[in-house]
């Protein structure tokens, strides 16, 4: 099988951030890591690698050039090659869609595509059905579950009230994959040697002729939202602040 | 003319709470509104929309969701009525329904907003899990919103005359992500994006039982129940109850955290509660820095108490 996995890299969830020019992230001392939802998606890539004899894994990145980090990453959990779209430019999820499409094609027929369900950075959780569209794929994003047989992929995604979906997409297709669909693996150190070693392919957007199309959206500011005052821990016997605890849930803050 | 089209949800023939944030936003915008519901009875919503002058019904979508029908059938709907704007409560349906048709029309979406500004066309929304507010202009022929639930108000002006009513028929193509069975959740369970009120529980709850005690606080205040990755990971709470950067974003007035640390990764998923309490026996957890009220003590003796005290409070 050809597989591809499209992932992103965001700053540790670790990280308390701030705002430089009014509309950057300030990135000094910032640790760097694969988006969380994306290590899912390269785990279950990697496991249909191991299960279906002859396959392929590609990880496939759009951002500067730092964003290496992690595709040597995929490719030390055990991914095959590793495709860089390399730009500094702020693509919107159409630009990026087309420059992911662009740079699989370039790598031949994919037989499935899967990417995390939304980046923990701009948080949009549109890319895995912006680039099925660009594509002209069926989709499936915030897969929990996941079966493919015979050219059938079976997934099943949460909806509201713990209520799941089960459907059902011919191959090739794309899918958005959540938290609950594995359990991603550490790369070996064997793995991160070998990681090392192997050439990523390069393209610019240009060169995959993704066209600089307007951006449908404009980022006009970031801001660092205000934080609240610290509040008060009731002091007392558990019964009295308990009390205490509901007049003032009851009186001050009201929302009882 | 331009319109301003509404997507709304409903729940046993009425619409939902989070939807009518998004008609209100609508309905203080410029420009003339039409709601669009997918729902069989959706004729029915009609009386209750004074005001609004045009409700599209959509009729032969099939009784459960089908995404890629949805999908072009609201993308007709919007090429055919000149709509430049689309808005709606960002849900499950919608956070699957909105990038197929932002995609198909080319569309700005800007999903999860808490402030949007229809004149300007320009959102505001939380991004690195909420760390930072991003301020995003739309910028393409047709924009679509998805609003955070519990941000906007819900009370929807009374108009004049209700709306006419416009059959519009499903779009005839092949179902090629095809939703072959939805499998229902457990019943009378709030939802947590859409909860005014949230139990939550962390490792310190130390066992799956033991999240029947926050359940049964949970039904005094009519409250979902909530967890931390790492009562998740200790399987003693369902993912879905998972709150936090790669969980749920939540946004009730009341979030009641217990035995929870209060890392980032879970304050991210719930800091914009209106008021936030802790119960902890760790005085030294940041949880305490972060809270509005806070009870240092023993989560197994304070939330037995906290359901008495406000089944008293209520009743
Ligand atoms: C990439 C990434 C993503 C993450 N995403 C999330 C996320 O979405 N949501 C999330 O929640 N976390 C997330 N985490 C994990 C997060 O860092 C914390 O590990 C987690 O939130 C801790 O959960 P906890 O507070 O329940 O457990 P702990 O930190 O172990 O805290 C347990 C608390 O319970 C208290 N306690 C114990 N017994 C009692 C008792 N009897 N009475 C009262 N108090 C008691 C203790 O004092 C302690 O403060 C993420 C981490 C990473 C790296």
């Amino acid at each position: 099988m050809n597989i591809f996995v499209c992932i992103k890299q965001v700053p540790d969830t670790e990280a308390s951030l701030s705002v430089e020019g009014g509309r950057k992230v300030r990135e000094s001392g910032l640790k760097w890591v694969i988006s969380p939802y994306d290590e899912y998606a390269l785990e279950a890539a990697i496991q249909l690698k191991e299960k279906t004899a002859g396959s392929t894994v590609t990880a496939i990145t759009v951002g500067p050039a730092r964003a290496d980090g992690v595709l040597r990453t995929a490719l030390a959990m055990g991914a095959t090659a590793a495709v860089h779209v390399e730009t500094d430019s702020e693509l919107d999820h159409h630009a990026i869609a087309a420059c992911l499409a662009a740079a699989v094609r370039s790598c031949g027929e994919p037989d499935i595509i899967l990417a995390g369900k939304q980046a923990i950075d701009v948080d949009a959780g549109v890319l895995p059905l912006f680039l099925a569209q660009v594509m002209d794929l069926p989709a499936a994003s915030g897969v929990i579950a996941m079966e493919v047989t015979d050219g059938l992929a079976k997934v099943e995604r949460e909806i509201e009230g713990g209520a799941r979906e089960r459907i059902e997409m011919a191959l090739p297709c794309v899918i958005g994959a959540t938290k609950g669909l594995n359990t991603p693996r550490y790369p070996s150190l064997m793995g991160i040697m070998k990681a090392k070693k192997v050439e990523v392919k390069k393209f610019t957007p240009a060169e995959l002729n993704v066209e600089s199309l307007e951006p449908a959206l404009l980022l006009e500011s970031l801001s660092v939202p205000e934080e609240k005052a610290p509040g008060r821990v009731i002091e007392g016997e558990p019964a009295d602040a308990v009390r205490e605890l509901v007049r003032l849930l009851r009186d001050e803050a009201k929302v009882l | 003319m331009s319109r301003t089209l509404v997507f709304v949800e409903t729940q046993d023939g009425k619409i939902k709470k989070a939807s009518r944030e998004a008609l209100a936003l609508a309905l203080s915008g410029p420009v003339p509104v039409a709601v669009v519901t997918f729902a069989e009875d959706g004729a029915d919503l009609a009386a209750g929309l004074s005001g609004v002058p045009t409700l599209f019904h959509v009729t032969g979508a099939g009784d459960i969701y089908q995404p890629d029908i949805h999908a072009a059938t609201l993308e007709n709907l919007i090429r055919e009525n000149g709509i430049k704007t689309v808005v709606a409560a960002h849900s499950a349906r919608s956070r699957d329904l909105f990038p197929r048709v932002a995609a198909r029309v080319k569309a700005g979406l800007v999903t999860d907003c808490v402030a949007v500004n229809l004149e300007e066309m320009c959102a505001v929304k939380p991004v690195y899990s909420g760390k930072l507010l991003a301020r995003i202009k739309v910028n393409a022929g047709v924009n679509l919103f998805t609003l955070r639930p519990n941000v906007f108000p819900a009370e929807i002006p009374e108009g004049k005359g209700i709306p006419e009513v416009v059959a519009v028929s499903a779009a005839d193509v092949p179902a090629r992500c095809r939703v072959v069975e939805v499998a229902a959740g457990a019943a009378g369970r709030v939802d947590l994006t859409e909860a005014a009120v949230i139990v939550s529980g962390g490792r310190g709850i130390k066992n799956k039982e033991n999240f029947a005690l926050l359940q049964e606080l949970a039904d005094v205040l009519n409250a979902g129940v909530g967890a931390s990755r790492a009562a998740v990971d200790a399987e003693f709470a369902e993912y879905n109850m998972q709150v936090g950067q790669t969980g749920k974003v939540v946004n009730p007035k009341l979030y009641v955290a217990c035995g929870i640390s209060g890392a980032i990764q879970h304050f991210v998923g719930m800091k914009t509660s209106k008021v936030i309490v802790a119960i902890n026996k760790d005085p030294e957890a940041p949880i305490f820095k972060k809270a509005d009220y806070g009870i240092v003590g023993d989560l197994f003796e304070i939330v037995p108490l906290l359901k008495a005290e406000l089944e008293k409070a209520l009743n």
